[in-house]
């Protein structure tokens, strides 16, 4: 459905983008991660023929962004990040607006029965004959995805789509992009690593202009630690454990995780790589009579995988400036 | 751009900006109508336009200040260079919509010339040249001063450029005498608005002059559109 080749984006002469290519499936939900900065935006708008790419190529339903970009951006439904309307507009008035914007059929009946089933699906029933000016942050920002699905759009492009939201419209906002996305194409950007780990099936890291990671969240997970951490609940003391498990020659790490359950510990046991210690930690407990109440393995986050891949790049370019410092 | 030209006419009519512009473009017509043909019992028509020339100059610039900044300073841009129309399209929707109202600020002299044909006879193809010739002159007033408003947020900066654009279109007449450089004289001549208008209320509709506005117009409208189209690449 999109199709990203070797995007470079040039502002005079900083690199906003040092070509990046990616490829979305029809269908997928993808996230858009990144610090601020790294290009999440430039690339956004860029796909929705915001601003032109310095090379590259996109594009969108078989339709190139830039030659043919009237039958591109007709496919696409856009939330940018910072919402803007015309404020003396009223709510009904600004999608009838977009409604003739997008070209769609001219057919008031058609058209009426579109906007209400947008209006009902997004929450926006009640507040149809109300200024767009007068109305609140969650509501604009329902106003915002109200545009973007007029026309029942092959893909959308939501930008921070729960920014300055609050927490209960934020959940309402996360399960209709979920709705959505059962049918639709989507690309996501949020600074809310929960919000993609939750929606997205694929995550897209950018950093600096590139692509440092584009896989499902699991794959992410698995490449970035081999290493099998067990976390277990043991009923005795630190010292006993400790012991119990010295004798275990694939462990390489034992670390204290903060008491929950009185007279327990809980402990977060690495092993080596490609180990699996579940059963020598089992039977080294029992020997010790140390019972186990409680074993679960360590997943990570997305929160783990971005810092992990964002610190590596970080790292390396840490390397990359010392030994320029040294020539 | 059907789309555009609704929403534009709708700004100017739900804002006090179209009601001001026309109601005073409707004061000083119906003002020189009084002094100049009831006064003086005449139906000519020539005076009252010539003079309209210099309240066009300065009231177009109020009718398009906000055209193309006001969407630019409140980001509103960006859903329309979004949307899967072409960017000329947003530039002729807006022209348009200026052109239009402009056009109900000038219809208040054929009023006047209706008025005066119920006592007596006026000379009705001067007064319909006179019209297309101030329907001109704003019409490429109006392309001049959205170019400029395409090229700022604020909309001060945009009037208040539209008022040195118009003033030096007025000022250009003079410098033609002043100048000695037959190069400049010549040049000066042939970009004189004033020059190109006066024939218009003699009821002489010159091809050369109607081009002039035509090519004119065209040109800043291109213009507009081409710093859309710049936008995209920055």
């Amino acid at each position: 459905m999109i199709e990203v080749h070797n995007l470079t984006k040039h502002y005079g002469k900083k690199v906003a983008l040092g070509g990046i290519s990616f490829s979305v499936a029809s269908g997928e939900v993808v996230g858009l991660l990144g610090l601020n900065g790294a290009g999440k935006s430039t690339t956004m708008n860029i796909l929705t023929g915001y601003i032109s790419a310095t090379s590259g190529e996109v594009s969108i339903d078989s339709h190139d962004i830039m030659k043919e970009s009237r039958e591109a951006k007709r496919v696409v439904g856009y939330l940018p990040e910072q919402l803007a309307f015309y404020n003396d507009m009223r709510v009904m008035e600004y999608l009838n607006f977009i409604y003739e914007l997008k070209g769609l059929s001219r057919n008031k009946a058609k058209r009426k029965e579109h906007l209400d089933a947008i209006c009902e699906q997004v929450g926006l029933s009640d507040k149809k004959g109300r200024l767009i000016n007068n109305l609140s942050k969650g509501y604009r920002q329902r106003v915002g995805f109200a545009q973007a699905l007029i026309g029942h759009p092959k893909v959308l492009i939501l930008d921070e789509p729960t920014v300055g939201v609050d927490p209960s419209q934020v959940i309402e906002i996360r399960q209709l992009i979920k709705t959505i996305g059962e049918s639709t194409t989507i690309i996501i950007s949020s600074h809310i690593l929960s919000e993609i780990q939750t929606i997205c099936d694929r995550v897209i890291i950018i950093d600096e202009g590139r692509v440092i990671a584009n896989d499902t969240l699991e794959n992410l997970s698995s490449t970035i630690h081999p290493n099998h951490k067990l976390i277990v609940r043991v009923q005795g003391e630190i010292t006993q454990i400790k012991a119990a498990l010295a004798s275990v020659e694939s462990i390489i790490n034992i670390t204290e995780i903060p008491e929950r359950e009185t007279g327990t510990c809980d402990v977060c046991i690495e092993g080596k790589t490609g180990c699996d210690i579940r059963a020598d930690v089992f039977y080294a407990c029992a020997k010790a009579d140390l019972p186990l109440l409680h074993t679960y393995g360590h997943e990570f986050s997305l929160e783990d995988v971005f810092l992990h891949l964002v610190g590596d790049n970080q790292e390396d370019k840490n390397i990359i400036k010392t030994e320029v410092i040294q020539k | 751009m059907k789309a555009i030209l609704k929403r534009e006419l709708r700004a100017y009519f739900q804002s006090p900006l179209g009601y001001v512009v026309i109601a005073a473009m409707f004061f000083f017509t119906n003002y020189y109508f009084f002094t100049y043909n009831l006064y003086n019992n005449t139906t000519n028509f020539s005076s009252l336009y010539s003079l309209l020339f210099s309240v066009v100059m300065f009231l177009v610039p109020v009718l398009t200040m906000r055209l193309m900044s006001e969407d630019k300073r409140s980001k509103v841009d960006q859903t329309l260079l979004t949307s899967p129309i072409m960017r000329i399209e947003i530039v002729l929707g807006k022209y348009l919509a200026a052109l239009f109202v402009y056009l109900i600020a000038i219809s208040g002299t054929l009023i006047d010339a209706f008025i005066v044909t119920y006592f007596a006879r006026p000379d009705w193809p001067v007064i319909i040249g006179n019209f297309i010739g101030l329907f001109m002159l704003g019409a490429t007033l109006i392309a001049i001063c959205m170019f400029l408003s395409s090229l700022t947020e604020s909309q001060v900066i945009a009037a208040i450029s539209g008022f040195a654009v118009s003033l030096f279109l007025i000022l250009i007449d003079a410098l033609s005498y002043v100048v000695s450089n037959p190069f400049l004289q010549k040049f000066f001549s042939y970009v004189s608005f004033n020059d190109r208008y006066v024939p218009f209320t003699y009821g002489i509709i010159d091809l050369s002059n109607t081009l002039f506005f035509v090519s004119f117009t065209a040109l800043f409208l291109c213009f507009t559109t081409v710093v859309l189209e710049r936008s995209r690449w920055c």
